[in-house]
């Protein structure tokens, strides 16, 4: 048996354990793979089993999920940063690259996590790095050394300590639920007998906005996930909807019907002020910030089918952004701007799309029939949304190039409504 | 042929929410003698005391539209149903209703939303040129949210394509 393949069983052996432990725990299935793996060997960490788990499993567990990096086995060896390896002789064992390290205690129960990244074709040093944490963090501090490898060997941002926001119904009960990226550590920000829809976050990553129907009807509100304060940001006459935050933090794009149809409205964080965007005759919906803070892209029937199209923050005429097809919707910019993944129907089944903004040119990536509401990770590079599989909701991950593809899944519930949360600031 | 069915079905539906209602209440009942226990009423539990509005055998017990897939236009066989609640209004001008738009499942959750808000709207436009004022009629949409019927089917979608008027006390 490889130590691939071990990882491998002891990853999923360790998914089913926690999924009995925690029935709504998240399990993830890599469904798809990068055509070339670069190969990584990630060897135990001097000194790791004074943590409460070992903080290399998490490394290994997030580069292997990427689909992106081939694990290399080198023995349960610790190498040490503090020691140059031999890398000639990694090198000979299939590694291109190598993460050494060592846990050091400190006086204060807290511990020094210490680690180097190295090339072991160029034979040079990429990077070195040291995180001090409580042992309850071993988790984060995982995440936050793959972010650095993931770095360092693609020039990309990793998205490792990222976390997700999405809605699980189960019965009559509806969560709103908060996780790490790879599933892990689920917390549950709200619990409804009515439907709970279209979470977005703040830029600050502690508040989410959500439409609630508690109230019989649509209803915008904020919630601040430390504290669990929530504050109506809209409740006019009719239905509120479809919340997204400014770039800056400080006002939403909303809908809001107070005035006749679904029409776009920005006002402050805290409700007040509220301004129309949009004056059409039709469905203007599904508003989207673009991350210069210039324009809200956003889903029309103006023009008789769904298509989408985008309007200055101030208001004025909209330019059509989609033209292929007669049902486009749900767009979502990168965060570089450059790219919008949105919802395209075709033959009746409805798939994620992505668009290259600058030249139009557009990339179907799913082949599944009911994908739903797209969010990409702060990085850019993978695309979560919602789909359906073997009858129930499910949230699958699908890289912008369509090569890699993820699903992740509850037991018995049906889950929706998934939102990547921004870049955390440590 | 779906029509003659809604008087069965609402009434049904109007059944399940009491015995719920109960139940649960009786549940929270197991307590020490002398402990008073007070029970809260949801909204929409209380109905609104008119008979006339929970008579199978009157029309306004008749309280949904239904439309075509990306329709929003009010079919001319609800238009006697409309024209019964709008003279209802009209008669009554205390009385409020809340028109739900809905939409079958198929598509954005959000475009959803709006679309069930054009049907919402357009029924009540319908029961302002019957005479019904703005003041009473509040349309919101509850979207692909809360089916009525939860089967991938074709007769499915087109029960859940529907806008339902509630009254004061329904809602």
């Amino acid at each position: 048996m490889t130590m691939l393949n071990k990882l491998k069983t002891l990853l999923f052996a360790g998914i089913a354990l926690l999924s009995m432990a925690a029935h709504a725990q998240l399990a993830i299935e890599i469904t798809g793979a990068g055509a070339s793996r670069f190969p990584v060997a990630i060897p135990i960490f001097e000194n790791e089993g004074a943590l409460p788990r070992a903080v290399t499993d998490v490394v290994r567990a997030d580069l292997e999920r990427s689909g992106l990096f081939n694990l290399v086995d080198l023995g349960l060896v610790a190498l040490p940063e503090s020691v140059l390896p031999d890398l000639a002789n990694i090198r000979s064992r299939g590694a291109d690259a190598v993460l050494t390290g060592s846990v050091v205690a400190q006086s204060d129960g807290r511990f020094d996590v210490r680690f180097r990244l190295f090339d072991t074709q160029r034979q040079t040093e990429l990077g070195a790095l040291a995180i001090r944490m409580a042992p309850a963090q071993y988790r984060n501090t995982g995440h936050r050394i793959a972010d650095f490898v993931y770095e360092k060997l693609t020039g990309q941002a990793g998205y490792f300590s990222t976390r997700i926001a999405y809605v699980v119904k189960s019965g009559g009960r509806y969560e709103l639920q908060v996780a790490d990226a790879d599933g892990m550590n689920p917390q549950t920000a709200l619990v409804s007998r009515e439907p709970i829809i279209s979470p977005s976050w703040a830029p600050d990553g502690q508040r989410l906005a959500y439409v609630s129907f508690e109230a019989k009807k649509p209803v915008v509100y904020v919630h601040n996930l430390p504290t669990g304060q929530r504050n109506v940001l809209a409740n006019f006459r009719g239905s509120n909807s479809a919340p997204t935050w400014s770039p800056d933090g400080q006002r939403l794009a909303v809908v809001l019907t107070k005035d006749g149809n679904s029409q776009l409205y920005v006002l402050n964080s805290d409700g007040s002020g509220a301004r129309r965007v949009t004056s059409s005759a039709g469905i203007d919906t599904e508003p989207f910030w673009s991350p210069d803070g210039e324009w809200i892209y956003f889903s029309s029937d103006r023009s008789g089918g769904a298509q989408i199209y985008r309007v200055s923050v101030n208001g004025g005429t909209a330019q059509r952004v989609t033209f292929q097809g007669n049902y486009n919707v749900s767009p979502r910019l990168s965060s570089d701007g450059k790219s919008m993944a949105y919802i395209t129907r075709n033959e009746g089944r409805f798939q994620v799309a992505i668009m290259d903004l600058a030249t139009r040119q557009t990339t179907v990536l799913t082949n599944s029939n009911r994908d739903e509401s797209p969010s990409f990770a702060p990085s850019g590079r993978m695309i979560l949304y919602a789909t359906e599989s073997g009858g129930r909701g499910v949230l699958s991950a699908v890289s912008s190039d369509g090569r890699i593809k993820q699903k992740l899944s509850i037991q018995a519930s049906d889950v929706r409504e998934p939102a990547w949360g921004p870049q955390p600031r440590f | 042929m779906k029509k003659y069915l809604l008087p069965a079905l609402l009434s049904a539906m109007l059944v399940a929410c009491g015995s719920t209602g109960t139940s649960t209440d009786s549940a929270a009942g197991v307590s020490d003698a002398g402990v008073g226990v007070a029970t809260v009423t949801a909204p929409g539990m209380s109905g609104s005391g008119i008979a006339a509005l929970t008579d199978p055998n009157n029309i306004l017990s008749r309280r949904s539209v239904y439309f075509d897939f990306d329709s929003f236009t009010v079919r001319s066989e609800f238009t006697s149903l409309v024209d019964a609640h709008a003279r209802f209004l009209a008669q009554n001008p205390d009385m409020r209703m809340l028109i739900q738009g809905n939409t079958d499942e198929r598509g954005s959750r959000e475009y959803n939303l709006a679309l069930g808000q054009k049907r919402a709207e357009a029924v009540k436009q319908a029961l302002l040129l019957l005479g019904a004022s703005e003041s009473q009629i509040e349309s919101v949409s509850l979207g692909e949210e809360k089916p009525r019927c939860e089967e991938a089917t074709e007769t499915c979608f087109a029960e859940n394509r529907r806008a339902d008027m509630l009254y004061s006390g329904e809602f």
